[in-house]
């Protein structure tokens, strides 16, 4: 894509300590977004994906530490201290959380909760700040908006408490949007309203979006380019009508292969992956997806971690071999 | 907003009753000294441990000196001492616990432990060590009762502080560029005020009876000033002789603390937005 990325992750690796040692969570992770772009990451539960995204903004917990960089518009986040940090969260980066039950505070109004990152970062205060809410509310779709201010977040259903959650990450106009399994709690209808109050907000502001998600479908229907993660790696990467028509990694076929579809000539067992992820404090040497690998033609993989090599315009994967149309052929691997 | 809560107050009757109550207490605090018919040091041995007349409505103690008088004059010293120190162990409380529930790490070990510490010594013990130290006086012994009562506080508001700061809202608060102060007092206090207003409500109860406690060993309040809790520890003497001694004050006591717990209760409800659109239907409907 033509143009600087607006966010710009490189090499980012994520330690966690738990009682049973260094949990490895985020390995090296790098990739970058355009202005207007949607990025999606991909990846079962415990990838690695979500984490990757609270250290994008600085929101780990202590027992954390992430090391490489996170470019925000040339500004290294990772290196950036928590006054500045505290300056670009909500105004120039924003989050949207995975259960929007729990990320509204409880015991305040809507209107206050919407109001503080408006007056925190100097946007507007007093009245103008609440004609502001009112505004934010209108945009994501939210009927009654002025008269909704004073409610508290248990009167709001899930999918309206969500719409809150994305009129506050929006509130500042950020240039970043990271979305956590934003719609993964709510039902497909509402999942389909906020899937394009976002993208019309994406359209109107050149927002651009990275979508931590599980769910394929909601990834074919939003992302420009996908990246698949799997214990803490991106093990492919490519523009999302690519990846679906043409996937190189055996886990993104796995992937892609357990997903029902509706209206197929004939019902067919469900596919799956075999065996669980790796624990992170014990990952397997190699390639992290080897133990679970149906094709495991190279035996590199079993003690040398597979470098993202190209396979196309834009389509890069970790793998020592060129899997096509389900049948695996040796390269001479890490070309880069 | 503010108005807000104080009409909510008003209608919940029991609050309601609680809050007239203290009202009352307050102006009795205030105007005691006048509204006493006797001098509550007055002295009339022949007329000791008589029993309630229209002369003694509550009767007269082992000194003849007149009880109403004495739980009136009290009232002002037993109120004060009972809001001093809470609102000395409310303040020294809510700040170890925020600071300890919402740091975590060195700070919280340091700060709990402390606390531990001042926890392990039985409350009365600890206070008499303290009045030692400062000398004994109903300042002194506030601050006593204070410095007793600040672990429990703690404790409450770390514990809830521990609860709140693992809510999603507070990371989403976090990701909106909001700092540590402002999520400490926006975020986290409002969130853990529950709790807290109880507590408060019981430990009033407590200062005042364990005021008594200290004058009783006569490191509060000082001979022959009245209060409350030394009135019933000298009615104690004479249970069997003259019940009214101690029934009266006990009496004052007893509807100050009940009535601290109503407007408690009806103080937390009237905090929690889900109560509150309940009673605010009700209000409609």
């Amino acid at each position: 894509m033509a143009g600087d990325p607006v966010l710009s992750v490189r090499d980012l690796t994520v330690r966690i300590g738990t009682r049973r040692g260094v949990a490895r969570v985020v390995n090296g992770v790098s990739y970058d977004v355009h202005p207007g772009e949607t990025l999606a990451i991909v990846g079962e539960s415990g990838s690695g994906k979500s984490v990757g995204a609270l250290a994008v903004l600085g929101l780990l917990d202590e027992a954390a530490t992430a090391t490489g960089q996170v470019l925000l518009d040339g500004v290294d986040l990772l290196a950036a201290g928590e006054r500045q940090l505290r300056r670009i969260r909500g105004n120039e980066i924003a989050m949207v959380f995975q259960d929007p039950m729990t990320s509204l505070n409880p015991v305040k109004t809507i209107g206050s909760q919407l109001v503080e990152p408006i007056e925190l970062h100097g946007v507007a205060t007093g009245a103008a700040a609440r004609d502001r809410a009112v505004e934010l509310l209108e945009q994501v779709g939210l009927p009654d908006a002025r008269d909704r201010l004073g409610d508290y977040p248990h009167r709001f259903s899930g999918g309206m408490r969500q719409r809150v959650m994305i009129a506050m990450a929006l509130a500042c106009e950020p240039k970043v949007l990271l979305a956590d399994e934003a719609t993964t709690a709510l039902d497909v209808t509402t999942q389909a309203q906020i899937l394009e109050v976002v993208a019309g907000l994406q359209r109107r502001l050149g927002l651009a979006v990275v979508w931590i998600t599980h769910d394929l479908g909601v990834v074919a229907g939003i992302a420009d380019r996908v990246a698949v993660m799997y214990a803490g790696r991106i093990l492919e990467q490519a523009p999302v009508d690519e990846l679906y028509a043409a996937p190189r990694h055996p886990y993104t076929m796995g992937l892609l292969a357990a997903v029902p579809r509706v209206g197929a000539d004939r019902p067919r067992r469900l596919t799956t992956i075999p065996g669980q992820p790796p624990d992170p404090t014990a990952l397997p040497p190699g390639c992290a997806f080897h133990p679970r690998c149906g094709y495991r033609h190279d035996p590199r993989a079993a003690t040398e971690v597979p470098p993202l090599r190209t396979v196309g315009p834009d389509h890069r994967v970790a793998c020592f071999y060129d899997v096509v149309g389900g049948t695996a052929t040796g390269t001479d691997g890490g070309d880069g | 907003m503010t108005r807000r809560l104080f009409l909510l107050l008003l209608g919940n009757r029991l609050a309601l009753a609680g809050l007239l109550v203290l009202a009352v207490l307050a102006a009795v605090a205030v105007v005691g000294p006048w509204l006493a018919p006797y001098d509550p040091n007055a002295v009339d041995v022949p007329g000791r441990l008589a029993g309630p007349s229209w002369a003694h409505p509550f009767g007269t103690d082992n000194l003849g000196r007149d009880v109403l008088s004495r739980v009136l004059v009290g009232a002002r010293v037993s109120l004060q001492v009972g809001f001093v120190a809470v609102g000395i162990s409310l303040t020294a409380g809510l700040l170890i616990g925020l600071v300890a529930g919402f740091y975590s790490g060195a700070a919280d070990a340091l700060l709990m432990r402390t606390m531990d510490v001042l926890f392990a010594f039985p409350a009365i013990l600890l206070a008499i060590a303290v009045l030692a130290i400062l000398g004994p006086g109903i300042t002194n012994a506030m601050i006593a009762i204070g410095i007793v009562y600040t672990p429990i506080f703690a404790r409450i508001v770390r514990a809830a502080t521990l609860v709140v700061s693992a809510q999603l809202y507070v990371r989403a608060a976090r990701a909106v560029g909001a700092g540590d102060l402002r999520i400490l007092l926006r975020h986290v206090l409002p969130n853990i005020a529950a709790p807290v207003i109880v507590q408060t409500s019981l430990s009033l109860a407590f200062a005042i009876l364990a005021e008594a406690a200290l004058s009783f060993l006569g490191l509060g309040v000082q001979r022959p000033d009245p209060a409350w809790g030394r009135m019933l520890a000298e009615g104690r003497d004479f249970v069997s002789q003259a019940p009214w001694m101690g029934i009266f004050p006990g009496l004052a006591i007893f509807a100050t603390v009940l009535a601290f717990n109503v407007v408690g209760d009806g103080l937390r409800d009237a905090l929690d937005p889900r109560q509150r659109s309940v009673i605010e239907s009700r209000g409609q409907g």
